[in-house]
């Protein structure tokens, strides 16, 4: 069986919706964060995938993804360290709770 | 006196004004008014000089062929509208009734003058205050009446119109501390304005057509060549009736104003608030006569415009009687001579509408004999009105008040005052040889030319003026003895107020004999007067049944005039209350004007403009406060309304995107 | 530099040079503040008196130019934005009449508390805009100094004004600011339609109007904005709302400089503007604001009659007095334009000299509510002659300003031979009779009769400064109505222009 560009792109497009409904619905800032990375990686799938099937002869989409890995490691690292300091501040982190900064 | 010296008889007044208004307020009392009696002095030696030099003087031009010629004496491009025409010019314009104009302002301005040291020299026994301001506005209201009557132009006559009515407001408003003095002073300037607003709308008519405000330009040399543009513009007409009779009439009413004519008469009345030689100058003598003097300068054109003039013949009858009527039973002595100024200044304005400069148009008789009789009847009326109105100034200085029955029986009191006293009522009555006889029978004369009505009708008025001018002298001299109060004896009064009653009393015995048709008709040309004997006997005879009836009724105290008085109540409670005009304009001018108009409109601004403003600012504020709520600052929330919107923009692009 | 040697740029250099004079002053330091205003605001009337006079030489010299002392200078070539300076008859009387605002305007604000040193910086920053707007033919600096006047009017407002001041401060700078947003769009469209086709566009009033460019459709857009954007300025029915709460609100010299300066901006914007560079637009759409500048003379004559507010009597004898100017302006013929440039003259001083009486009578009383007051003429007679004479000169007595002012608008409105017109002025004339009744009724009310409240009897009459502060807008009261002329001559041939192209387009 040739795996087509679809089952790639289904699977991906699932990962990105479970991904957008986590990140609106959780109120805990950790599974946020890891939604986004859901989304993220959703992403970087489509990127590979698209570059694969499309564009064979070229790399750009394997060399973004490598790129956005690197990104997303670096941001979820800072994210953390963010999460963590709120986390001492407010021992909560439960984004409805931390309201201090609004207006 | 050269003539073109004339400008400084203006000029002295106006600069006492600056004088005594700046530096006078700071001197004491007594210096300030010797100076302002003094300058007036200069002033009215300086106009008869003048005047004796324009009636008797033969200079250059004076007289052309038997015609008396109009003297422009000064020319100053004040204003100019438009670079050619249209320019305003102050000046000085001579002609018989300028000048004869300029010896009654002054002669009663001086005589008032000299008056007030002794009348405004107290106030209930303390000194009155601004007695400066009191000389300085004096002075000023002789210089605008003064320029008024030179006038050059239609226009200059506005100006000093309005500067007549300012200080005629600022008089009559003297005592402005007592709320009377106050209304009056207000309410005198807003009637005049509104009539000087007619004035205005009749100069900006006449003068579009005209193209000029200048009275030689419009008449003529004495007013015997009407210029073109006003005759072709006769021919045009707007609402059935000529462009000229609009203007003329508006022109008209801004006269009928200052004069007084019914229904614009209600501020003269009230106007008695101002000190009493106030209005023997203002509103006796000199102001209220400035809508005769308007008609009669522009008279050349009156005459062709017969529509005009029917009006002014029909305000002017109706004005005479209507306020001889009112005369007969005020129990104030100020109100009833007002009402009787009024009553002879519609004489004159009648005297004038009946007058026709055009000989055939009354059967060859004596052309423009009204015109003559009515600047005459000026004249003579200047002088015994004021004389009238500084005894009555002695009489309130005397008793403190302006009700007859507070007087009563002052002859024995005030014999001077009283024999004064006399002499107007005889001179306004009309019996020989005072001045009125002579003026007042010209105009009876012209009246019984126009029509046997208009002539009844006058003599009928006449007829009533003799009845309240002894009426009046009756109530205060005679009647019953006078009750007097405690150690206070009213007496006459000091020199200085009693010089002017003499000096006039004597210019109204003898004034009558002046040869007025020699001196002042309206074109120039010399007029024979003589005595139409059946209509003089007839109008002797009248006023002598006028003064039989006040004899009979007021000489003694009797119970007639009250049974009299139950016995028409409905007529006499009318005439005491002036036929309600008061009230009306009350009506008009509080619930119509301010309840009716300016509350409605004031309204409309604060709630419906500006509401629709705030109501502008209401719901951008709203809204925004609406919206703000979108802006949580929750992260999920925009990712919702993110993807919500990208799942619209991508349903809306696939749909336009199948089928269109 | 050569825009140096022009005089005219003087006129924002002082105000600046001042602004930088009183930011070196302490804030306490009220005797420095006091000489830093007094010694900017002198040498501006010096000034303004200089330019009457070089003006006055240009022409009997002969030159006939539509402006004198004209310079240019790039300030950003890729949109042809210059400074461009110019000075016609018009604009030199209405600098001068604003160098006597700012003069007496100090004068008037002399025990201003608190913040002295801040009032006069804002004071003087926005006599830099009114100057630079009256002195520029650009369009663009045009309206930078525009905008540079109305700003500051919110802080004076805000800061030192009394009563709701916030509101109306909001208020005045809201409505203000939306006229601009319509001026704006106008200027922008001017701008694109500034020179035929292939020529570069500029945004020099008197290019424009000489290429005539703007297309006769477009005008149809094009007038009424800029003439609604000036018109709110110029206190225009149905947009005058802000005046009567801006100037209740107000401290006396901001009220002077407002109703006498900057509402002059508004009428003098939709001639230079609107109307010179638009005719054909003006000739077809001027019946429309004719009527609603009519309905505001009235209108707002009518609304004095009834209002208790000494300063709310004068805002909206204000609207009715600058309804006058606009529809003078709108009568398209030079008499009745230069009545209304002599209007905008005679109501500048006059109600400069009404806010500064009522400042100071306020300063004493410590109410406006002429319910409260009566017979202020026996304790303070200064200011009493001094009101008594203003509202004179308001109901136009010969011999002060406001006469000759409106009888040339009267004159000149009548002589147009459109009967519509006529017959609005003859409505328009109306308004002399309600100004008597509405000026009678405060004197009467305020100054006649008896003291009403026996707490006013302590009170004194004007003190120096006051004096000087009235004084001088008296004696120019006075001097523009005994000798108009002088002023006519200087104001009359300006209007040839535009005159021309009105009549060129009918």
């Amino acid at each position: 069986m040739d795996l087509t560009l679809l089952m790639y792109i289904v699977p991906s497009l699932i990962m990105f919706g479970c991904g957008v409904y986590g990140f609106i619905t959780r109120k805990n800032m950790i599974a946020m964060l890891i939604s986004l990375e859901l989304m993220l990686n959703s992403v970087d799938i489509n990127f590979v995938v698209f570059n694969r099937y499309l564009f064979p002869a070229q790399h750009e989409g394997m060399f973004f993804t490598l790129f956005a890995i690197a990104i997303a490691a670096a941001e979820t690292a800072v994210a953390i360290a963010i999460i963590i300091n709120v986390y001492r501040l407010a021992k909560n982190v439960d984004i409805n709770q931390i309201t201090k900064m609004k207006f | 006196m050269p003539l073109s010296s004339t400008i400084y008889v203006l000029a002295i007044p106006f600069f006492m004004f600056l004088f005594l208004g700046l530096v006078g307020v700071k001197m004491p009392r007594k210096i300030t008014g010797v100076i302002g009696v003094l300058g007036m002095a200069v002033t009215t030696v300086w106009a008869y000089a003048i005047a004796f030099t324009y009636f008797f003087g033969n200079g250059e031009g004076q007289m052309l062929d038997g015609v008396r010629q109009q003297i422009v004496t000064t020319d100053w491009t004040w204003l100019s509208f438009y670079a050619d025409k249209l320019v305003v010019r102050l000046g000085v314009l001579l002609d018989p009734i300028s000048a004869m104009m300029l010896i009654v302002i002054s002669t009663v301005s001086f005589m008032v003058h000299l008056y007030s040291l002794g009348y405004m020299s107290d106030h209930d026994g303390n000194p009155e205050k601004g007695f400066q301001r009191y000389y300085a506005d004096l002075a000023l209201f002789t210089f605008s009446m003064l320029g008024l009557v030179v006038s050059t132009n239609i226009f200059q006559m506005f100006i000093f119109f309005e500067m007549v009515g300012v200080s005629s407001y600022l008089l009559i408003g003297f005592y402005y501390g007592q709320q009377p003095a106050n209304h009056a002073s207000k309410k005198a300037f807003i009637v005049t304005r509104l009539a000087d607003l007619f004035f205005l709308i009749g100069i900006l008519i006449l003068s579009f057509y005209t193209e000029t405000f200048d009275f030689k330009e419009i008449m003529g040399a004495n007013g015997h060549d009407v210029c073109n543009a006003f005759t072709s513009a006769q021919g045009l007409t707007f609402m059935g009736c000529s462009v000229t009779g609009w203007a003329l009439t508006f022109i008209f009413i801004g006269g009928a104003g200052k004069s007084a004519m019914y229904p614009l008469h209600i501020w003269l009345p009230d106007a008695m608030e101002g000190p009493t030689p106030v209005s023997a100058l203002i509103h006796a003598a000199t102001m209220v006569v400035a809508g005769v003097f308007l008609v009669a300068r522009m008279f050349p054109l009156y005459v062709l415009e017969q529509g005009a003039m029917d009006i002014i013949c029909v305000v002017g009858a109706f004005t005479a009687f209507y306020a001889a009527a009112v005369a007969c039973t005020q129990s104030d002595i100020k109100r009833a001579l007002a009402f009787s100024t009024i009553s002879q200044i519609a004489f004159m304005m009648t005297s004038l509408a009946v007058s026709s400069a055009k000989g055939e148009l009354i059967g060859g008789h004596e052309a423009g004999l009204g015109y003559m009789a009515s600047m005459f009847h000026l004249f003579t009326h200047a002088m015994f009105k004021a004389l009238l109105f500084l005894c009555a100034g002695a009489i309130i200085h005397a008793v403190h008040s302006n009700e007859n029955s507070k007087m009563h029986g002052l002859h024995k009191y005030m014999p001077i005052t009283s024999i004064a006293f006399l002499i107007g009522c005889l001179a306004i009555a009309g019996i020989p040889p005072f001045a009125g006889f002579f003026s007042k029978d010209e105009i009876l004369v012209a009246c019984y030319e126009k029509g046997i009505g208009w002539g009844l009708w006058m003599s009928m008025v006449a007829g009533m003026t003799a009845f309240y001018m002894f009426r009046i002298y009756y109530l205060i001299f005679f009647w019953k003895k006078h009750e007097v109060h405690g150690e206070h004896k009213p007496k006459d009064q000091p020199w200085t107020m009693t010089v002017p009653l003499i000096v006039l009393a004597l210019i109204s015995c003898v004034a009558g004999f002046v040869p007025f048709g020699k001196l002042v008709t309206w074109d120039g040309v010399q007029l024979e007067t003589h005595l139409n004997l059946p209509v003089a006997c007839a109008s002797v005879g009248i006023a002598l049944i006028g003064i039989g009836l006040a004899t009979v009724m007021y000489w003694k105290e009797n119970p007639l005039p009250d049974k009299l008085a139950t016995m028409f109540k409905g007529l006499w409670t009318a005439s005491y209350k002036r036929f309600y005009m008061d009230e009306l304009y009350q009506f008009i001018t509080h619930k119509i004007i301010f309840q009716g108009i300016s509350k409605p409109i004031a309204w409309f601004d604060r709630t419906i403009i500006d509401g629709f403003f705030n109501l502008l600012g209401n719901v951008t504020n709203s809204a925004s406060f609406g919206i703000r709520k979108m802006q949580s600052g929750n992260v999920q929330g925009y990712v919702s309304y993110y993807i919500i919107g990208a799942v619209l923009l991508a349903a809306i692009t696939g749909i336009v995107i199948l089928f269109v | 530099m050569e825009i140096f040697s022009n005089m005219l740029i003087y006129f924002v250099i002082i105000p600046v040079l001042t602004l930088a004079g009183l930011a070196l002053t302490k804030n306490k330091g009220i005797d420095a503040i006091r000489a830093v205003a007094v010694t900017g605001a002198t040498a501006l009337v010096a000034l303004a008196i200089y330019l009457v006079v070089v003006f006055l030489h240009a022409r009997a010299a002969g030159d006939t130019s539509d402006m004198i002392l004209q310079t240019s200078v790039t300030w950003y070539e890729p949109l042809n934005i210059k400074l461009a300076l110019g000075v016609d008859g018009v604009s030199v009387v209405m600098i001068l009449l604003s160098a006597f605002i700012v003069f007496a305007g100090v004068f008037a604000s002399w025990k201003m508390d608190p913040l002295p040193k801040q009032f006069f910086l804002w004071f003087f920053l926005l006599s830099t805009g009114v100057f630079g707007f009256f002195i520029s033919v650009d369009l663009f600096t045009m309206f930078m100094f525009y905008e540079v006047a109305l700003i500051p009017m919110y802080l004076l407002i805000g800061v030192w004004g009394s009563g709701n001041k916030t509101y109306s401060a909001m208020k005045l700078t809201l409505m203000l600011m939306g006229g601009s947003a319509f001026l704006m769009l106008g200027l922008i469209g001017i701008y694109f339609h500034s020179a035929p086709e292939g020529q570069p566009l500029t945004m020099n009033i008197l290019e424009i109007a000489k290429n005539d460019a703007i297309p006769h459709q477009w005008q149809y857009y094009l007038f009424p904005l800029t003439f609604v954007g000036f018109g709110v300025l110029g206190a225009m029915f149905p947009f005058h709302t802000w005046s009567p709460d801006g100037h209740a609100s107000a401290p006396t010299a901001v009220s002077m400089l407002h109703a006498g300066v900057l509402m002059k901006l508004g009428g003098y914007g939709c001639f230079r503007i609107a109307i010179f560079l638009m005719p054909f637009a003006a000739q077809q759409l001027g019946w429309i604001f004719l009527t609603l500048t009519g309905i505001s003379i009235v209108y707002g004559a009518f609304s004095a009659c009834v209002q208790t507010d000494l300063k709310y009597i004068n805002a909206y004898s204000s609207v009715s007095h600058c309804g006058m100017v606009l529809f003078a302006i709108l009568m398209f013929n030079k008499t009745a334009m230069t009545g209304a440039v002599l209007q905008m003259l005679s109501h500048g001083l006059m109600t400069a000299l009404f806010f500064a009486l009522i400042g100071m009578i306020y300063g004493r009383t410590h109410t406006r509510d002429i319910r409260e007051m009566g017979g202020l003429m026996h304790i303070m007679p200064y200011l009493g002659v001094g009101y008594v004479i203003a509202g004179f000169a308001s109901l136009g007595l010969p011999g002060l300003s406001g006469f000759v002012a409106e009888m040339t608008i009267f004159v000149g409105s009548f002589e147009h031979q459109d009967m519509f017109r006529r017959v609005l002025t003859i409505a328009a004339t109306t308004s002399i009779v309600i100004t008597a009744v509405y000026i009678l009724r405060v004197v009467g009310k305020l100054l006649y009769g008896a003291v009403q409240d026996e707490h006013h009897r302590t009170l004194t009459d004007a003190d120096a400064t006051e004096r000087i502060s009235t004084a001088t807008l008296i004696l120019a009261v006075a001097i523009i109505g005994c000798f108009p002329n002088f002023f006519i001559d200087i104001i009359r041939d300006s209007f040839t222009p535009v005159v021309k192209a009105l009549t060129s387009v009918m």
